[in-house]
Protein backbone atom coordinates (compact mmCIF):
# COMPACT_ATOMS: atom_id res chain seq x y z
CA UNK A 1 0.00 0.00 0.00
CA UNK A 2 3.06 2.38 -0.30
CA UNK A 3 2.15 3.77 -3.78
CA UNK A 4 2.90 7.67 -2.66
CA UNK A 5 4.50 10.18 -4.85
CA UNK A 6 5.06 12.55 -1.99
CA UNK A 7 4.81 10.64 1.31
CA UNK A 8 6.05 12.89 3.38
CA UNK A 9 3.20 15.55 2.35
CA UNK A 10 0.21 12.57 2.13
CA UNK A 11 1.05 10.89 4.91
CA UNK A 12 1.39 13.96 6.76
CA UNK A 13 0.13 13.49 10.45
CA UNK A 14 -3.22 16.15 10.61
CA UNK A 15 -1.97 18.42 13.12
CA UNK A 16 0.93 19.26 11.24
CA UNK A 17 -1.31 18.97 7.85
CA UNK A 18 -3.07 21.62 9.39
CA UNK A 19 -0.71 23.31 10.74
CA UNK A 20 0.92 24.07 7.63
CA UNK A 21 -2.62 24.76 5.81
CA UNK A 22 -3.24 27.45 8.18
CA UNK A 23 0.27 28.79 7.77
CA UNK A 24 -0.57 29.04 4.08
CA UNK A 25 -4.30 30.23 4.57
CA UNK A 26 -2.64 33.57 6.13
CA UNK A 27 -0.31 33.60 3.91
CA UNK A 28 -2.62 34.01 0.61
CA UNK A 29 -5.31 35.86 2.03
CA UNK A 30 -2.61 38.45 2.80
CA UNK A 31 -1.37 38.40 -1.00
CA UNK A 32 -4.57 38.72 -2.99
CA UNK A 33 -5.45 41.46 -0.35
CA UNK A 34 -2.20 43.26 -1.26
CA UNK A 35 -2.49 42.15 -4.41
CA UNK A 36 -6.15 41.27 -6.02
CA UNK A 37 -8.47 44.82 -5.76
CA UNK A 38 -11.26 42.70 -6.50
CA UNK A 39 -10.60 40.56 -3.13
CA UNK A 40 -10.08 43.69 -1.24
CA UNK A 41 -13.30 44.67 -2.37
CA UNK A 42 -14.91 41.66 -0.86
CA UNK A 43 -13.42 41.04 2.29
CA UNK A 44 -13.90 44.98 3.17
CA UNK A 45 -17.33 44.70 2.26
CA UNK A 46 -17.79 41.69 4.68
CA UNK A 47 -15.29 43.78 7.55
CA UNK A 48 -12.36 41.49 7.16
CA UNK A 49 -8.99 42.22 6.56
CA UNK A 50 -6.03 39.70 6.51
CA UNK A 51 -5.07 40.46 10.22
CA UNK A 52 -7.97 38.47 11.46
CA UNK A 53 -7.04 35.49 9.70
CA UNK A 54 -4.89 33.34 11.86
CA UNK A 55 -5.22 29.96 10.74
CA UNK A 56 -8.12 27.82 9.00
CA UNK A 57 -10.08 28.08 11.99
CA UNK A 58 -10.76 31.96 10.61
CA UNK A 59 -11.59 30.63 7.23
CA UNK A 60 -15.41 31.43 7.93
CA UNK A 61 -14.95 34.60 7.92
CA UNK A 62 -13.70 35.12 4.43
CA UNK A 63 -16.45 35.92 1.76
CA UNK A 64 -17.28 33.29 -0.50
CA UNK A 65 -16.11 33.61 -4.41
CA UNK A 66 -19.07 31.98 -7.16
CA UNK A 67 -18.72 31.47 -10.61
CA UNK A 68 -20.31 34.85 -11.06
CA UNK A 69 -17.41 36.30 -9.86
CA UNK A 70 -15.64 35.01 -12.25
CA UNK A 71 -17.65 36.28 -14.53
CA UNK A 72 -17.27 39.57 -13.45
CA UNK A 73 -13.73 39.86 -13.50
CA UNK A 74 -12.94 37.71 -16.41
CA UNK A 75 -10.82 37.94 -18.24
CA UNK A 76 -7.91 39.48 -15.69
CA UNK A 77 -9.47 40.68 -12.75
CA UNK A 78 -8.53 37.77 -10.48
CA UNK A 79 -4.84 37.74 -11.35
CA UNK A 80 -3.15 37.81 -8.55
CA UNK A 81 0.45 37.60 -10.09
CA UNK A 82 2.37 39.65 -12.90
CA UNK A 83 0.95 38.53 -15.96
CA UNK A 84 4.28 38.29 -16.99
CA UNK A 85 4.96 35.50 -14.40
CA UNK A 86 2.35 33.32 -15.91
CA UNK A 87 2.93 30.98 -18.33
CA UNK A 88 -0.18 28.97 -19.10
CA UNK A 89 -3.68 29.65 -19.27
CA UNK A 90 -6.61 26.91 -19.37
CA UNK A 91 -10.20 27.59 -19.82
CA UNK A 92 -13.90 26.07 -18.65
CA UNK A 93 -15.44 24.01 -21.42
CA UNK A 94 -18.97 25.00 -20.30
CA UNK A 95 -20.16 28.98 -21.20
CA UNK A 96 -22.54 30.91 -19.30
CA UNK A 97 -21.56 34.11 -21.67
CA UNK A 98 -18.04 33.91 -21.06
CA UNK A 99 -15.64 31.19 -20.30
CA UNK A 100 -13.64 31.20 -17.00
CA UNK A 101 -10.01 31.65 -17.98
CA UNK A 102 -7.36 30.39 -15.42
CA UNK A 103 -3.78 31.67 -15.21
CA UNK A 104 -0.51 29.39 -14.20
CA UNK A 105 2.60 30.60 -12.89
CA UNK A 106 5.69 27.98 -13.56
CA UNK A 107 5.18 27.34 -9.86
CA UNK A 108 1.11 26.49 -10.20
CA UNK A 109 1.67 24.00 -13.34
CA UNK A 110 4.54 22.83 -11.14
CA UNK A 111 1.89 22.13 -8.33
CA UNK A 112 -0.55 20.82 -10.32
CA UNK A 113 1.20 18.29 -12.02
CA UNK A 114 2.32 17.27 -8.88
CA UNK A 115 -0.97 16.67 -7.63
CA UNK A 116 -1.83 14.79 -10.89
CA UNK A 117 1.80 12.71 -10.29
CA UNK A 118 0.10 11.52 -6.89
CA UNK A 119 -3.38 10.47 -8.67
CA UNK A 120 -1.15 8.42 -11.18
CA UNK A 121 1.30 6.99 -8.28
CA UNK A 122 -1.88 5.90 -6.41
CA UNK A 123 -3.23 4.37 -9.23
CA UNK A 124 0.02 2.22 -9.40
CA UNK A 125 1.68 4.32 -11.86
CA UNK A 126 5.89 4.33 -12.29
CA UNK A 127 8.76 5.13 -14.31
CA UNK A 128 8.06 1.38 -15.83
CA UNK A 129 4.61 2.88 -16.86
CA UNK A 130 2.89 3.97 -20.42
CA UNK A 131 0.44 6.54 -20.13
CA UNK A 132 -2.03 6.77 -22.94
CA UNK A 133 -3.33 10.38 -22.29
CA UNK A 134 -6.97 10.34 -24.41
CA UNK A 135 -8.40 13.53 -22.46
CA UNK A 136 -8.52 16.60 -25.03
CA UNK A 137 -4.83 18.64 -25.25
CA UNK A 138 -5.66 22.31 -25.22
CA UNK A 139 -7.59 24.82 -23.21
CA UNK A 140 -9.62 21.68 -21.85
CA UNK A 141 -7.25 20.97 -18.44
CA UNK A 142 -7.53 16.92 -19.01
CA UNK A 143 -5.53 16.56 -21.53
CA UNK A 144 -1.99 18.86 -20.25
CA UNK A 145 -2.71 18.67 -16.33
CA UNK A 146 -2.19 14.49 -16.59
CA UNK A 147 0.23 14.94 -19.68
CA UNK A 148 2.07 16.67 -16.70
CA UNK A 149 1.69 14.29 -13.80
CA UNK A 150 2.89 11.63 -16.03
CA UNK A 151 6.01 13.35 -17.07
CA UNK A 152 6.51 14.03 -13.14
CA UNK A 153 6.33 10.41 -12.58
CA UNK A 154 8.43 9.35 -15.66
CA UNK A 155 6.20 6.95 -17.63
CA UNK A 156 6.49 7.18 -21.46
CA UNK A 157 3.82 9.30 -22.12
CA UNK A 158 1.27 8.88 -25.23
CA UNK A 159 -0.50 12.40 -25.88
CA UNK A 160 -2.86 11.34 -27.87
CA UNK A 161 -5.81 13.51 -26.84
CA UNK A 162 -9.09 12.60 -27.32
CA UNK A 163 -10.82 10.97 -30.61
CA UNK A 164 -9.58 8.96 -33.76
CA UNK A 165 -10.59 5.22 -31.62
CA UNK A 166 -9.00 3.66 -34.32
CA UNK A 167 -5.50 5.14 -33.84
CA UNK A 168 -6.58 5.34 -29.85
CA UNK A 169 -5.99 1.70 -30.05
CA UNK A 170 -3.22 0.74 -32.41
CA UNK A 171 -1.16 2.93 -29.94
CA UNK A 172 -2.35 1.42 -27.04
CA UNK A 173 -1.42 -2.05 -28.40
CA UNK A 174 1.66 -1.34 -30.04
CA UNK A 175 3.13 0.26 -27.05
CA UNK A 176 1.68 -1.36 -24.77
CA UNK A 177 -0.20 1.23 -22.99
CA UNK A 178 -0.38 0.03 -19.30
CA UNK A 179 -2.31 3.52 -17.55
CA UNK A 180 -5.56 4.67 -19.10
CA UNK A 181 -6.22 8.39 -18.89
CA UNK A 182 -9.75 9.53 -20.57
CA UNK A 183 -13.50 10.02 -19.47
CA UNK A 184 -14.98 7.03 -18.27
CA UNK A 185 -17.54 7.48 -21.05
CA UNK A 186 -14.75 7.03 -23.27
CA UNK A 187 -13.48 4.57 -22.40
CA UNK A 188 -16.35 2.54 -22.40
CA UNK A 189 -16.49 3.17 -25.94
CA UNK A 190 -12.40 2.27 -26.49
CA UNK A 191 -13.51 -0.94 -23.92
CA UNK A 192 -16.63 -2.15 -26.51
CA UNK A 193 -14.11 -1.11 -30.18
CA UNK A 194 -11.32 -3.40 -28.32
CA UNK A 195 -13.93 -6.09 -27.90
CA UNK A 196 -15.48 -5.81 -31.60
CA UNK A 197 -11.74 -5.23 -33.08
CA UNK A 198 -10.39 -8.31 -31.21
CA UNK A 199 -7.85 -5.82 -30.15
CA UNK A 200 -9.09 -6.20 -26.56
CA UNK A 201 -6.92 -9.52 -25.90
CA UNK A 202 -3.53 -7.97 -26.88
CA UNK A 203 -3.93 -5.16 -24.50
CA UNK A 204 -1.93 -4.20 -21.65
CA UNK A 205 -4.26 -2.01 -19.76
CA UNK A 206 -3.90 -2.58 -15.81
CA UNK A 207 -5.42 0.90 -14.55
CA UNK A 208 -7.25 3.51 -15.69
CA UNK A 209 -7.95 7.23 -14.35
CA UNK A 210 -11.35 8.98 -15.17
CA UNK A 211 -13.18 11.66 -14.52
CA UNK A 212 -14.71 15.32 -15.83
CA UNK A 213 -17.84 13.64 -15.74
CA UNK A 214 -19.89 11.68 -13.46
CA UNK A 215 -20.16 8.48 -13.58
CA UNK A 216 -21.42 5.65 -11.14
CA UNK A 217 -20.37 2.17 -9.54
CA UNK A 218 -21.94 0.17 -12.16
CA UNK A 219 -20.04 1.59 -14.79
CA UNK A 220 -17.39 1.24 -12.84
CA UNK A 221 -17.34 -2.53 -12.63
CA UNK A 222 -18.64 -2.43 -16.82
CA UNK A 223 -15.23 -1.15 -17.54
CA UNK A 224 -12.87 -2.76 -14.96
CA UNK A 225 -14.00 -6.17 -16.60
CA UNK A 226 -14.72 -5.09 -20.69
CA UNK A 227 -10.66 -3.65 -20.40
CA UNK A 228 -8.97 -5.61 -17.97
CA UNK A 229 -8.22 -2.57 -15.14
CA UNK A 230 -8.79 -1.40 -12.18
CA UNK A 231 -10.16 2.22 -12.59
CA UNK A 232 -9.36 5.11 -10.39
CA UNK A 233 -10.95 8.49 -10.11
CA UNK A 234 -10.52 11.78 -10.49
CA UNK A 235 -11.82 14.81 -9.77
CA UNK A 236 -10.75 18.47 -10.38
CA UNK A 237 -11.97 22.21 -11.98
CA UNK A 238 -10.05 24.25 -14.07
CA UNK A 239 -10.85 27.15 -11.15
CA UNK A 240 -8.77 25.19 -9.43
CA UNK A 241 -5.86 24.15 -11.67
CA UNK A 242 -7.71 21.07 -13.21
CA UNK A 243 -7.77 17.47 -12.35
CA UNK A 244 -6.05 16.49 -9.33
CA UNK A 245 -7.67 18.32 -6.82
CA UNK A 246 -8.73 14.67 -5.50
CA UNK A 247 -7.97 11.48 -6.23
CA UNK A 248 -8.58 7.82 -5.55
CA UNK A 249 -6.72 5.36 -4.16
CA UNK A 250 -6.45 2.00 -4.41
CA UNK A 251 -9.12 1.45 -1.81
CA UNK A 252 -11.16 2.80 -4.22
CA UNK A 253 -13.39 4.32 -1.75
CA UNK A 254 -13.43 8.33 -1.78
CA UNK A 255 -10.72 10.61 -3.16
CA UNK A 256 -8.34 11.97 -1.16
CA UNK A 257 -8.11 15.85 -1.97
CA UNK A 258 -4.59 17.61 -1.76
CA UNK A 259 -5.19 19.38 1.28
CA UNK A 260 -1.48 20.56 1.14
CA UNK A 261 -3.20 22.79 -1.75
CA UNK A 262 -6.93 22.81 -1.22
CA UNK A 263 -8.67 23.55 1.67
CA UNK A 264 -12.05 21.91 1.66
CA UNK A 265 -15.23 22.80 3.20
CA UNK A 266 -18.90 21.61 3.58
CA UNK A 267 -21.68 24.20 3.72
CA UNK A 268 -25.17 24.31 3.19
CA UNK A 269 -25.97 25.90 0.20
CA UNK A 270 -28.58 28.10 1.33
CA UNK A 271 -27.51 29.59 4.58
CA UNK A 272 -23.73 29.45 3.64
CA UNK A 273 -23.02 27.83 7.05
CA UNK A 274 -20.07 25.76 7.28
CA UNK A 275 -21.36 22.21 8.00
CA UNK A 276 -19.94 19.72 10.58
CA UNK A 277 -17.43 16.83 8.85
CA UNK A 278 -19.55 14.14 7.24
CA UNK A 279 -22.66 16.35 6.46
CA UNK A 280 -23.58 16.60 2.82
CA UNK A 281 -23.91 20.20 1.22
CA UNK A 282 -21.66 21.88 -1.08
CA UNK A 283 -17.91 21.53 -1.38
CA UNK A 284 -16.22 24.28 -1.19
CA UNK A 285 -12.45 25.15 -1.86
CA UNK A 286 -9.22 27.62 -0.53
CA UNK A 287 -6.14 27.30 -3.06
CA UNK A 288 -3.73 28.34 -0.79
CA UNK A 289 -0.44 27.89 -2.89
CA UNK A 290 -1.87 29.13 -6.58
CA UNK A 291 0.25 32.12 -6.81
CA UNK A 292 -1.53 33.48 -10.19
CA UNK A 293 -4.95 32.33 -9.47
CA UNK A 294 -5.61 31.91 -6.00
CA UNK A 295 -9.35 30.78 -5.39
CA UNK A 296 -10.80 31.96 -1.72
CA UNK A 297 -13.77 29.88 -0.28
CA UNK A 298 -15.03 28.79 -3.91
CA UNK A 299 -18.38 27.48 -4.39
CA UNK A 300 -17.84 24.69 -6.75
CA UNK A 301 -21.64 23.60 -6.41
CA UNK A 302 -20.40 20.22 -6.15
CA UNK A 303 -23.04 18.58 -3.54
CA UNK A 304 -20.52 16.49 -1.25
CA UNK A 305 -19.52 14.87 1.54
CA UNK A 306 -16.41 14.69 3.32
CA UNK A 307 -15.12 11.14 5.35
CA UNK A 308 -12.11 11.94 7.77
CA UNK A 309 -11.59 8.32 8.66
CA UNK A 310 -8.42 7.24 8.41
CA UNK A 311 -7.93 5.33 4.97
CA UNK A 312 -6.15 1.97 5.16
CA UNK A 313 -3.68 3.33 2.34
CA UNK A 314 -1.92 5.54 4.75
CA UNK A 315 -2.47 8.74 3.07
CA UNK A 316 -3.77 11.33 5.97
CA UNK A 317 -5.90 13.76 3.84
CA UNK A 318 -9.36 14.25 3.90
CA UNK A 319 -11.55 11.79 1.48
CA UNK A 320 -14.60 13.32 -0.67
CA UNK A 321 -17.33 11.02 -2.35
CA UNK A 322 -18.34 11.23 -5.98
CA UNK A 323 -20.32 14.60 -6.17
CA UNK A 324 -23.68 13.89 -5.74
CA UNK A 325 -25.33 16.51 -7.13
CA UNK A 326 -24.93 19.99 -8.30
CA UNK A 327 -26.29 22.73 -5.77
CA UNK A 328 -27.51 25.01 -8.56
CA UNK A 329 -29.23 24.07 -12.02
CA UNK A 330 -26.18 23.65 -13.88
CA UNK A 331 -26.18 20.45 -16.30
CA UNK A 332 -22.99 17.96 -17.17
CA UNK A 333 -23.36 16.98 -20.35
CA UNK A 334 -20.40 14.93 -22.03
CA UNK A 335 -17.96 17.13 -19.76
CA UNK A 336 -19.48 20.26 -20.93
CA UNK A 337 -21.44 22.56 -18.72
CA UNK A 338 -24.82 23.42 -19.93
CA UNK A 339 -27.13 26.26 -18.17
CA UNK A 340 -30.94 26.16 -18.86
CA UNK A 341 -30.73 29.59 -19.26
CA UNK A 342 -28.33 29.57 -21.89
CA UNK A 343 -31.15 27.20 -23.81
CA UNK A 344 -33.63 29.82 -23.51
CA UNK A 345 -31.21 32.73 -24.49
CA UNK A 346 -31.09 30.59 -27.88
CA UNK A 347 -34.49 30.33 -28.39
CA UNK A 348 -35.62 33.84 -27.69
CA UNK A 349 -32.90 35.00 -29.86
CA UNK A 350 -34.28 32.26 -32.42
CA UNK A 351 -38.16 34.14 -32.22
CA UNK A 352 -38.99 31.19 -30.35
CA UNK A 353 -40.94 31.23 -26.66
CA UNK A 354 -39.40 30.38 -23.86
CA UNK A 355 -41.68 27.11 -23.49
CA UNK A 356 -39.16 24.23 -23.56
CA UNK A 357 -38.14 21.21 -21.60
CA UNK A 358 -34.60 19.74 -21.35
CA UNK A 359 -34.45 16.16 -21.40
CA UNK A 360 -31.04 14.79 -20.19
CA UNK A 361 -30.42 11.39 -20.42
CA UNK A 362 -27.76 8.76 -21.19
CA UNK A 363 -27.82 6.23 -23.98
CA UNK A 364 -25.31 3.41 -24.58
CA UNK A 365 -23.18 5.29 -21.59
CA UNK A 366 -22.90 8.57 -23.89
CA UNK A 367 -24.96 12.19 -22.52
CA UNK A 368 -27.68 12.57 -25.15
CA UNK A 369 -29.35 16.45 -25.06
CA UNK A 370 -33.11 16.84 -26.52
CA UNK A 371 -34.64 19.82 -26.19
CA UNK A 372 -38.71 20.51 -27.34
CA UNK A 373 -39.67 23.34 -28.03
CA UNK A 374 -43.15 24.41 -28.50
CA UNK A 375 -43.88 25.72 -31.85
CA UNK A 376 -45.15 29.61 -32.20
CA UNK A 377 -48.87 29.90 -34.07
CA UNK A 378 -46.23 32.43 -36.52
CA UNK A 379 -44.09 29.71 -37.51
CA UNK A 380 -46.53 27.40 -38.53
CA UNK A 381 -47.99 27.04 -42.23
CA UNK A 382 -48.59 24.35 -44.36
CA UNK A 383 -45.44 23.60 -45.60
CA UNK A 384 -43.00 21.29 -43.12
CA UNK A 385 -40.08 23.64 -45.02
CA UNK A 386 -40.43 26.61 -43.00
CA UNK A 387 -40.63 24.50 -39.68
CA UNK A 388 -37.56 21.93 -40.51
CA UNK A 389 -35.36 25.15 -41.43
CA UNK A 390 -36.30 26.61 -38.13
CA UNK A 391 -35.51 23.33 -36.24
CA UNK A 392 -32.00 23.40 -38.15
CA UNK A 393 -31.35 27.34 -37.28
CA UNK A 394 -32.10 26.59 -33.57
CA UNK A 395 -29.55 23.00 -33.58
CA UNK A 396 -27.20 25.11 -35.04
CA UNK A 397 -27.35 28.23 -32.94
CA UNK A 398 -27.52 25.93 -29.69
CA UNK A 399 -24.10 24.32 -30.98
CA UNK A 400 -22.78 27.80 -31.18
CA UNK A 401 -23.43 28.40 -27.66
CA UNK A 402 -23.03 25.28 -25.97
CA UNK A 403 -20.49 23.54 -27.87
CA UNK A 404 -22.51 20.46 -27.81
CA UNK A 405 -25.17 19.28 -30.08
CA UNK A 406 -28.29 19.11 -29.18
CA UNK A 407 -31.48 17.45 -30.79
CA UNK A 408 -34.35 19.46 -30.97
CA UNK A 409 -38.11 18.54 -31.05
CA UNK A 410 -41.04 21.02 -31.90
CA UNK A 411 -44.11 20.22 -30.46
CA UNK A 412 -47.19 21.38 -30.34
CA UNK A 413 -48.55 24.81 -28.32
CA UNK A 414 -49.12 24.14 -24.59
CA UNK A 415 -48.01 20.45 -24.85
CA UNK A 416 -44.96 20.68 -22.38
CA UNK A 417 -46.20 19.79 -19.03
CA UNK A 418 -46.53 22.68 -16.35
CA UNK A 419 -46.88 22.07 -13.06
CA UNK A 420 -48.05 24.78 -11.15
CA UNK A 421 -48.53 26.84 -14.08
CA UNK A 422 -44.95 26.81 -14.43
CA UNK A 423 -43.24 24.13 -17.11
CA UNK A 424 -40.61 21.72 -15.60
CA UNK A 425 -37.20 22.87 -17.63
CA UNK A 426 -35.35 19.98 -16.79
CA UNK A 427 -35.68 16.23 -16.73
CA UNK A 428 -32.26 14.59 -16.08
CA UNK A 429 -32.61 11.19 -16.40
CA UNK A 430 -29.59 10.04 -16.46
CA UNK A 431 -28.88 7.86 -13.03
CA UNK A 432 -25.77 9.02 -12.11
CA UNK A 433 -25.71 10.23 -8.31
CA UNK B 1 -60.50 27.71 -58.38
CA UNK B 2 -58.82 28.28 -55.01
CA UNK B 3 -59.88 26.38 -51.94
CA UNK B 4 -59.28 26.93 -48.11
CA UNK B 5 -57.46 24.92 -46.97
CA UNK B 6 -56.89 24.06 -42.98
CA UNK B 7 -53.76 22.66 -41.77
CA UNK B 8 -52.99 21.55 -38.41
CA UNK B 9 -49.66 20.55 -36.72
CA UNK B 10 -49.75 17.28 -35.30
CA UNK B 11 -47.42 15.69 -32.49
CA UNK B 12 -45.91 12.67 -33.87
CA UNK B 13 -48.15 10.38 -31.44
CA UNK B 14 -50.90 7.96 -31.54
CA UNK B 15 -54.19 9.42 -31.38
CA UNK B 16 -53.86 12.88 -33.06
CA UNK B 17 -55.68 12.69 -36.10
CA UNK B 18 -58.37 10.65 -34.58
CA UNK B 19 -59.10 13.90 -31.92
CA UNK B 20 -59.11 16.22 -35.16
CA UNK B 21 -62.03 13.87 -36.88
CA UNK B 22 -64.09 13.66 -33.59
CA UNK B 23 -64.08 17.77 -33.65
CA UNK B 24 -65.07 17.76 -37.24
CA UNK B 25 -67.72 14.70 -36.97
CA UNK B 26 -69.23 16.45 -33.53
CA UNK B 27 -69.47 19.41 -35.36
CA UNK B 28 -71.01 17.84 -38.52
CA UNK B 29 -67.86 18.75 -40.94
CA UNK B 30 -67.79 17.15 -43.87
CA UNK B 31 -63.85 16.30 -44.73
CA UNK B 32 -63.76 16.25 -48.32
CA UNK B 33 -59.74 15.40 -48.52
CA UNK B 34 -57.08 15.02 -46.59
CA UNK B 35 -53.27 14.23 -46.49
CA UNK B 36 -50.73 14.23 -43.82
CA UNK B 37 -46.77 15.36 -44.40
CA UNK B 38 -44.37 13.98 -41.70
CA UNK B 39 -41.79 15.13 -40.43
CA UNK B 40 -39.39 13.47 -38.03
CA UNK B 41 -41.40 14.60 -34.85
CA UNK B 42 -44.14 15.68 -36.31
CA UNK B 43 -46.72 15.92 -39.18
CA UNK B 44 -48.43 18.91 -40.89
CA UNK B 45 -52.64 17.77 -41.19
CA UNK B 46 -53.61 18.80 -44.87
CA UNK B 47 -57.53 19.12 -44.96
CA UNK B 48 -60.37 20.14 -47.70
CA UNK B 49 -63.62 20.61 -45.49
CA UNK B 50 -66.67 21.85 -46.25
CA UNK B 51 -67.15 24.34 -44.10
CA UNK B 52 -63.12 26.02 -43.58
CA UNK B 53 -63.82 28.87 -41.35
CA UNK B 54 -66.12 27.22 -38.81
CA UNK B 55 -63.37 24.62 -38.69
CA UNK B 56 -60.81 26.92 -38.12
CA UNK B 57 -62.78 28.54 -35.81
CA UNK B 58 -63.18 25.46 -33.62
CA UNK B 59 -59.35 23.51 -34.16
CA UNK B 60 -58.33 27.03 -32.65
CA UNK B 61 -60.89 26.99 -29.78
CA UNK B 62 -59.85 23.99 -28.73
CA UNK B 63 -55.41 25.10 -28.72
CA UNK B 64 -54.48 23.02 -31.87
CA UNK B 65 -51.74 24.65 -33.75
CA UNK B 66 -53.58 25.27 -37.21
CA UNK B 67 -53.75 27.58 -40.41
CA UNK B 68 -55.47 28.36 -43.10
CA UNK B 69 -54.26 28.66 -46.58
CA UNK B 70 -55.58 29.00 -50.17
CA UNK B 71 -54.50 25.82 -52.53
CA UNK B 72 -55.45 25.34 -56.48
CA UNK B 73 -58.07 23.17 -57.42
CA UNK B 74 -58.50 22.01 -60.52
CA UNK B 75 -61.05 19.75 -61.75
CA UNK B 76 -60.01 17.37 -64.49
CA UNK B 77 -62.09 14.33 -66.13
CA UNK B 78 -61.31 10.96 -63.98
CA UNK B 79 -59.36 9.23 -66.73
CA UNK B 80 -55.90 8.39 -67.34
CA UNK B 81 -53.54 11.34 -68.39
CA UNK B 82 -55.68 13.68 -66.86
CA UNK B 83 -52.78 15.18 -64.51
CA UNK B 84 -50.37 14.75 -67.20
CA UNK B 85 -51.61 17.82 -68.87
CA UNK B 86 -51.61 19.72 -65.94
CA UNK B 87 -48.21 19.44 -64.82
CA UNK B 88 -46.83 19.62 -68.78
CA UNK B 89 -48.50 23.41 -68.14
CA UNK B 90 -46.55 23.84 -65.10
CA UNK B 91 -43.44 22.39 -66.14
CA UNK B 92 -43.25 24.35 -69.40
CA UNK B 93 -43.85 27.66 -67.60
CA UNK B 94 -41.12 26.32 -64.87
CA UNK B 95 -43.84 26.19 -62.05
CA UNK B 96 -42.21 24.52 -59.10
CA UNK B 97 -44.93 22.58 -57.06
CA UNK B 98 -44.58 22.34 -53.11
CA UNK B 99 -47.22 19.65 -52.81
CA UNK B 100 -50.21 17.84 -54.45
CA UNK B 101 -52.91 15.24 -53.63
CA UNK B 102 -55.70 14.62 -55.27
CA UNK B 103 -59.43 13.04 -54.64
CA UNK B 104 -62.63 12.11 -56.11
CA UNK B 105 -65.00 15.32 -56.25
CA UNK B 106 -68.71 14.82 -55.82
CA UNK B 107 -69.48 14.99 -58.90
CA UNK B 108 -69.44 11.76 -61.53
CA UNK B 109 -66.56 11.33 -63.51
CA UNK B 110 -64.65 14.27 -62.41
CA UNK B 111 -61.05 14.44 -60.09
CA UNK B 112 -60.03 17.21 -57.97
CA UNK B 113 -56.34 17.98 -58.02
CA UNK B 114 -55.23 19.79 -55.20
CA UNK B 115 -51.50 22.16 -55.90
CA UNK B 116 -50.27 23.92 -53.85
CA UNK B 117 -47.42 26.09 -56.07
CA UNK B 118 -45.28 29.31 -54.78
CA UNK B 119 -48.23 31.55 -56.42
CA UNK B 120 -51.25 30.13 -56.69
CA UNK B 121 -53.09 32.57 -58.60
CA UNK B 122 -50.72 32.93 -61.76
CA UNK B 123 -50.65 29.15 -61.57
CA UNK B 124 -54.09 28.94 -62.29
CA UNK B 125 -53.96 31.70 -64.75
CA UNK B 126 -51.75 29.84 -66.55
CA UNK B 127 -53.94 26.69 -66.44
CA UNK B 128 -56.67 28.20 -67.32
CA UNK B 129 -55.22 30.04 -71.09
CA UNK B 130 -53.91 26.07 -72.05
CA UNK B 131 -57.60 25.37 -71.71
CA UNK B 132 -57.83 23.72 -68.78
CA UNK B 133 -61.15 23.95 -65.73
CA UNK B 134 -60.07 25.63 -63.07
Amino acid sequence: MGNYYQPEIETMPRAQLQALQSERLVEQVRRVYENVPYYRAKMDAKGVTPDDIHGIEDLHKLPFLSKADLREAYPCGLLAAPKKDCVRIHSTSGTTGKRVVAFYTQHDVDLWEDCCARAIVAAGGTDEDVVQVCYGYGLFTGGLGLHGGSHKVGCLTLPMSSGNTERQLQFMEDLEATILCCTPSYAMYLAESAIETGVRDRLHLKSAIFGAEAWTEEMRHDIEDKLGLKAYDIYGLTELSGPGVAFECAEQNGMHINEDHFIAEIIDPVTEEPLPLGSKGELVFTAITKQAFPMIRYRTRDICMLKAEKCSCGRTHVRMCKPMGRSDDMLIIRGVNVFPSQIETVLLNQGMPANYQIIVDRVNNSDTLDIEVEVPQELFSDTVSAISKKEKELVSALKAMLGIMAKVHLVAPKSIARSEGKAVRVIDKRKLY
Amino acid sequence: MLLKQISVFLENKSGQLLQIVNVLAEHDIDLRALSIAEAQDYGVLRAIVDKPDETLALLREQEWLCSANEVLAVMVPDEPGSLTRILNVLADNDVNMVYTYAFLSGVEGKACIVLRVDDNAAAEKLLRNAGIEC
